[in-house]
């Protein structure tokens, strides 16, 4: 009999061990998942892990593609990270980068047309503060009522859905777009676009902004007394509480940072890659970047990598559609694969199996 | 091969590889905004693609990329499709517009095709059906068989291909029963079975009695289905598994020989960038079969009407019309001009509600 004894502490060697496992196991049911699809397995892993990196016939436009799929993912996931450090669960990062995006579009579709180079400041302004508010909201009722965070921001993806639905095809409506929804698009409009800082890397703002976000919230962790907070917070609860720090303020840090870091995403997002808002603005970065985190052992280098393998997986997930004809359900399955058996694996962070009889406890 | 490895070097310039082996079969690429097996839209879109291929065998070569969210999400799959070497691309969703326009500046030696759009360039075309012309044909099965006098019609986004459904419909079904009401329910979405479901059953327990739809999931059939006495209609399939009730008739998009078409053009060195909107006459429009559940004497109305349709003689927006605000549209005979009609953002009198905006 197999027998589940829990470690004294989490284990160090598991919980880095863990993602590299997930993956490896993920290539080989995912692989057999291929092969009962028909298409060989090794051919498929290939094209999904190896083809947007190396392939001579689309490496030189799928790697910087990379960034510009890692770059949201990352930005996002680091907001959430702290929160899911603290034990604060905002689930509705897809909420916030929606309200992000169309705080930020508008903030700059008010001056339109003007050439000012102020136009995409404000508009970096507007989204971070759009993102903020609305995750102001579950941290209020939270503070306040002690409501449950999870349900409130999940619901206000929705809500943001809605919102945004409604200003494609009203409030921000191009007004030359023949009564089309969407607004106008942000990317052929010099003062507002987020454009390629250098040619042919996918370096928008959008990643450099990841990026910045990484190196501060890793000072934040490891320097910063707040992280401190933060990280006692989501251990040790009682002790964080005796120890002098105000729950209701490490609430409203982590939902505020995450709220901004979202909204950021959203409106670097519409800036470039998206160029305008429309119905359909949002594909479930919110969703995804949880994954990313989670993938990524809520660190921020950890994020990084994970952000990256994470776009690894759509870019190479096309590639192997379009190349192989796999169907677009088998790829969605094999990145749910991924963090089905990053959570599985997880279990061996906390708990050693041992063979044997159990003993009574 | 020293010239493949030259060219292998800068990939964006190997979409240029495509022209230069001509003796290879023709790369027809298809971008989906659903799963090819939506049973509406998609589905129709992709049975074309086969069709494609049993037409041209081994002249053609097809690829496909389902579920493509439109926005930037579309722009690299059209990218990568044109780097797989593909010579024509066919994007099958409004959402596509710019970013086919983006990729197509980018590829001029590829062709593109986008359905229901309206930006063109040299190597851009678009292509749309007159799905109106079939909604005229179920409005007035709708307005002689409804008994509630209540009919259901869920929308999907409010653009004007959307909008003109509505208004033929309605207008075709008040012309058979003037005491006839729509409500209509935007869903938002173009494929999403539970929403669609929900918003079947929300008209049905409000008192409709039959159904429209202008999204692509057979979802509604199944609500009506479930509820009895409720008669639908199939949206871009025929969906005849929901036959003979509550399916009486369905709206058929039949796009195999637009592609056959474009993709002949392609092989001869012929195609050219340009618009086409067909609709019943050319066979771009279907009727599915009227089935048994349908009056012997509203099955033959139905089928004059398509067939004067069909034949040019009636257009199903023909004066006296007015605007939903009272103002005058067309005058007694005039016909609706196509501008107008591309463009429509308006209801005509006597449809109730609002157009979100």
């Amino acid at each position: 009999m197999i027998v589940l004894e829990k470690r004294r502490q989490p284990s160090r060697h598991w919980m880095l061990a863990a993602p590299v496992l997930a993956v490896l196991l993920t290539m080989v049911v995912g692989g057999a998942m291929f092969a009962a699809l028909g298409v060989a397995p090794l051919e498929a892993i290939r094209t999904i892990f190896w083809d947007p990196l190396f392939d001579p016939q689309f490496a030189a436009y799928s790697r910087p593609q990379l960034l510009v799929k890692a770059g949201p993912l990352i930005l996002i996931a680091i907001g959430l990270s702290l929160g899911f450090r603290a034990g604060i669960w905002n689930i509705g990062a897809e909420g916030q980068y929606i309200m992000g995006a169309i705080c930020g579009a508008a903030a700059g579709l008010a001056v339109y047309p003007s050439a000012s180079v102020l136009v995409f400041p404000l508009m970096v302004v507007a989204g971070a503060l759009g993102g903020w508010a609305w995750a102001m909201i579950p941290a209020f009722f939270k503070t306040r009522f002690g409501t449950n965070e999870i349900l409130v921001s999940l619901m206000l993806v929705y809500v943001a859905e809605s919102i945004l639905a409604s200003v494609s095809s009203g409030l921000l409506r191009n007004p030359e777009g023949r009564g089309f929804p969407g607004s106008r698009n942000l990317s052929q409009w010099d003062a507002a676009a987020n454009r390629e800082l250098i040619a042919g890397t996918g370096l928008h703002w959008g990643v450099v902004a990841a990026f910045i976000a990484v190196i501060l919230a890793y000072i934040l962790l490891t320097r910063h007394i707040q992280g401190f907070n933060i990280r006692l917070s989501g251990e040790a609860p009682r002790a964080a509480r005796f120890a002098g720090v105000n729950p209701a303020r490490v609430v409203i840090f982590c939902l505020g940072t995450a709220g901004a870091l979202a909204g950021l995403a959203g409106l670097f997002e519409v800036a470039g890659p998206a160029g305008q808002i429309s119905i359909d603005f949002n594909s479930g970065y919110g969703f995804t970047a949880i994954i990313v985190a989670f993938l990524g052992r809520l660190h921020p280098v950890g994020i990084l990598l994970a952000g990256l393998l994470m776009a690894l997986t759509y870019i190479g997930g096309e590639l192997a559609q379009l190349m192989l004809g796999l169907p677009g359900a088998s790829i969605q399955l094999f990145q749910g694969m991924l963090l089905f058996f990053l959570l599985g694996v997880d279990v061996l962070t906390n708990y050693r199996l041992r063979l044997g009889r159990g003993e009574k406890a | 091969m020293l010239r493949r490895t030259l060219l292998a070097t800068a990939a964006l310039a190997l979409a240029a590889g495509g022209a230069l082996a001509q003796d290879d079969p023709v790369k027809a690429g298809f971008i989906y905004v659903g799963p090819i097996g939506d049973g509406g839209w998609t589905y129709e879109h992709d049975q074309a693609r086969l069709a494609l291929e049993e037409h041209f065998g081994d002249q053609v070569e097809t690829v496909y990329q389902e579920s493509v969210p439109e926005g930037a999400d579309a722009v690299r799959a059209i990218t990568q499709m044109a780097l797989s070497g593909a010579d024509i691309i066919f994007t099958t969703s409004f959402g596509y517009m710019d970013p086919t326009m983006e990729v197509a500046a980018k590829f001029p030696d590829v062709k593109f095709e986008h359905a229901t759009g309206y930006k063109r360039s040299d190597n851009v075309g678009t292509y749309s059906a007159r799905f109106y012309e079939g909604r005229a044909v179920q409005g007035l099965i709708a307005g002689r068989m409804t008994e509630t006098n209540k009919v259901g019609y869920i929308a999907s986004f409010p653009i004007p291909e959307v909008i003109r459904g509505i208004n033929s419909a309605y207008i075709h079904a008040k012309k058979e029963n003037p005491d006839v009401e729509f409500s209509v329910v935007w869903a938002y979405t173009w494929f999403d079975p539970a929403k669609e479901a929900d918003a079947a059953r929300a008209l049905i327990e409000n008192g409709a009695d039959v159904i429209l739809q202008h999204t692509d999931s057979t979802a509604p059939q199944a609500a009506a289905q479930e509820a009895g006495n409720v008669i639908t209609f199939g949206q871009a399939s025929d969906m005849a598994e929901y036959a003979p009730s509550p399916r009486v008739s369905s709206i058929i998009d039949n796009w195999a020989p637009y592609y056959i078409d474009r993709v002949q053009a392609v092989i001869d060195g012929t195609w050219e960038s340009d618009d086409t909107w067909d609709g019943i006459g050319p066979g771009m429009v279907g009727i599915g079969e009227i089935s048994s559940a349908v009056p012997e004497d509203v099955k033959a109305d139905a089928l004059a009407l398509k067939d004067s349709i069909a034949s040019g003689e009636y257009h199903p927006f023909t004066g006296p019309l007015n605007r939903q605000d009272g103002s005058v549209w067309l005058e007694e005979g005039e016909v609706a001009d196509d501008e107008t009609l591309l463009g429509m953002d308006f209801y005509v009198e006597g449809l109730t509600g609002e157009i979100p905006n």
